[in-house]
């Protein structure tokens, strides 16, 4: 226990470590979450009534689909896949095995924001590009998208530091991360240190997500 | 041009169905400025939209240039939808874009070339007079000039019809008059046919040739501007006119008055307003005459007079005079204040 720090019961490495993991998890069920949670979100609002693409069928199976995934606990999510994780992924336990539950927990979440995101677009938009003539893909690329981009940047922020927080609790199936050094040290061992170390750790990193995402929110919309 | 033929539209919710035009028939000729009026719910904002489909008609047709475009495939219909520029009441500008996307937009969606996309801009901004704001954002002008820009952008794609919207709902009086000339100046040089919708009869009388009186989904009147201005048939469209032109006897003067005074209204038209005819009438016969209120417009560039008077004198005398008046050709007619 040569590397320790500050009394903790964790080395350095394994710190450095749990913070690679957490970032790779994240990333990676993010990019997967947000190519599924952006086409939904998309679709939720266009489909809707009165809107470029009015779909009933689609719009009534879609929303309470997702309303339904978003009720379930993430750690009910996490335990409930590990048959689909383990067919996926070849293991239910690890990095790689938690990236299922969290895109599960991800993507309707941000399909429902990014719906929040574009319905913040003024109807008026719309009603220029349809009166010019533009095809439903030039209203989503050249219209709605561009227009709420500075609202989507914020949708993803949001979307970021929840999975933060759910990666933390993947740490239940063995998943690493710091939120696995937080659980399987500071909490199991009652190791206050490490509690106090991971939990801050988290927190800078949640501050630092927000901050950049407001940022860049901004200057979008102030463009 | 533009040809509602007995054109419905009704809004179907679960519990009723409100019927919000209920049969239109108009016709907006080439290189009309054609002026649709009427309160808020008349069902204008509806019209207007039926001509390029953001709404569909429930019954009858309207045809765009002689095509229904009801009938067309989505992607006839998107060609035609180029033809007919369209401008609206808060200018549904993208704010993400600068000036210059904003106008290039249309000819982005149709693929034209970068080149040629920079040189129509540019004319267009020019034509506008906003070339220098071509890198500013929506949000960094004045609704005058957003308006302008909307304007730029619908004229890109050199339409042959313009829709507007309200247009100038949301501007200050002196910045309406600005954009209205702008209007007439699209109109006259781009032989652009115009139709639009306001609530302002004072938008009618400086730019319409045309107008149209809507009242509960239904044109209740229609006709040439002065016509309409001049002898307006419906209750509605008088209450229209007066907004603009104050033709009734003043508060004060009635509430003054005793017993039956004798009162006419005399419109001149045109040339007429230039005589001198009051004091002919002085001249000629044994009657005094008070100018209660009077005052003259131009509309469509013919001066159009109103005049107030009180008339006294002996019976025979405010007779001959009367008849005079009329025999001169000029639109007299007695009124009362105490029915």
């Amino acid at each position: 226990m040569s590397n320790t720090l500050w009394g903790m019961e964790i080395t350095a490495d394994q710190l450095l470590t749990g913070f690679g993991d957490t970032l790779y998890m994240v990333a990676l069920s993010l990019l997967f979450s947000v190519v599924i949670g952006l086409p939904l979100g998309i679709l939720l609002v266009i489909t809707r009534n009165g809107h470029i693409l009015e779909n009933k069928w689609v719009f009534n199976v879609l929303n309470p689909v997702i309303n339904i995934l978003r009720s379930v606990p993430f750690i009910i999510l996490l335990v409930a896949l590990i048959p689909f994780t383990r067919f996926v992924v070849g293991t239910a336990i690890g990095t790689n095995a938690a990236i299922v539950p969290l895109i599960f927990y991800a993507a309707p979440y941000i399909a429902r924001l990014v719906e929040n995101s574009l319905l913040e677009v003024d109807k008026g938009i719309i009603e220029a590009a349809e009166a010019m003539g533009a095809t439903t893909w030039q209203i989503i690329f050249r219209f709605l998208i561009p227009e709420g981009l500075s609202s989507l940047v914020l949708t993803f922020t949001t979307a970021t530091i929840g999975l933060v927080g759910a990666s933390a609790m993947a740490g239940a199936v063995g998943a690493g991360g710091v939120g696995d050094l937080a659980l399987s040290y500071g909490y199991q061992r009652f190791d206050t240190m490490t509690m106090i170390v991971t939990v801050a750790a988290l927190v800078v990193i949640v501050q630092l997500l927000q901050s950049t995402g407001n940022i860049v929110s901004k200057k979008i919309r102030r463009r | 041009m533009i040809e509602f033929q007995n054109v419905k539209k009704m809004y179907e919710s679960k519990k009723q169905t409100v019927e919000a035009l209920k049969g239109i028939d108009l016709v907006v000729e080439k290189g009309d400025i054609f002026g649709v009026v009427g309160y808020s719910g008349a069902g204008k904002s509806t019209l207007i939209r039926l001509v390029n489909l953001l709404e569909r008609p429930s019954e009858g047709q309207v045809l765009v240039n002689g095509k229904a475009l009801t009938s067309l495939k989505p992607k006839d219909l998107r060609a035609e939808k180029k033809k007919i520029g369209m401008i609206f009441q808060h200018f549904n500008l993208l704010n993400s874009k600068t000036v210059f996307d904003n106008v290039a937009m249309p000819l982005i969606l149709s693929g034209t070339p970068a080149k040629e996309i920079h040189t129509r801009v540019n004319e267009l901004l020019e034509f506008v007079g906003l070339l220098g704001k071509a890198k500013n954002y929506p949000e960094q002008l004045s609704g005058g000039q957003k308006q302008r820009i909307g304007i730029a952008r619908a004229l890109a794609t050199n339409p042959s019809i313009l829709l507007c919207d309200e247009a100038t709902s949301a501007l200050d009086p002196q910045t309406t008059s600005a954009v209205l000339q702008l209007l007439k100046k699209v109109n006259r040089e781009y032989n652009i046919t115009i139709l639009l919708i306001t609530h302002e009869m004072s938008v009618i009388r400086e730019i319409c040739n045309k107008v149209a009186v809507m009242e509960g989904g239904r044109i209740v009147e229609q006709g040439s501007v002065f016509d309409v201005f001049a002898k307006p048939q419906t209750e509605i469209a008088q209450n229209f006119v007066r907004t603009v032109i104050h033709d009734e006897i003043p508060q004060s003067y009635i509430s003054q008055s005793e017993g039956n005074p004798i009162i006419w209204k005399i419109n001149f038209i045109g040339a007429n307003s230039g005589k001198p005819l009051l004091s002919t009438v002085a001249k000629r016969f044994d009657v005094d005459l008070n100018v209660l209120s009077a005052n003259i417009s131009e509309i469509q560039e013919t001066p159009f007079g109103n005049l107030i008077i009180e008339v006294t004198g002996e019976k025979s005398e405010i007779r001959k005079a009367f008849d005079y008046i009329q025999a001169e050709n000029i639109l007299v007619q007695e009124v009362r204040i105490h029915e």
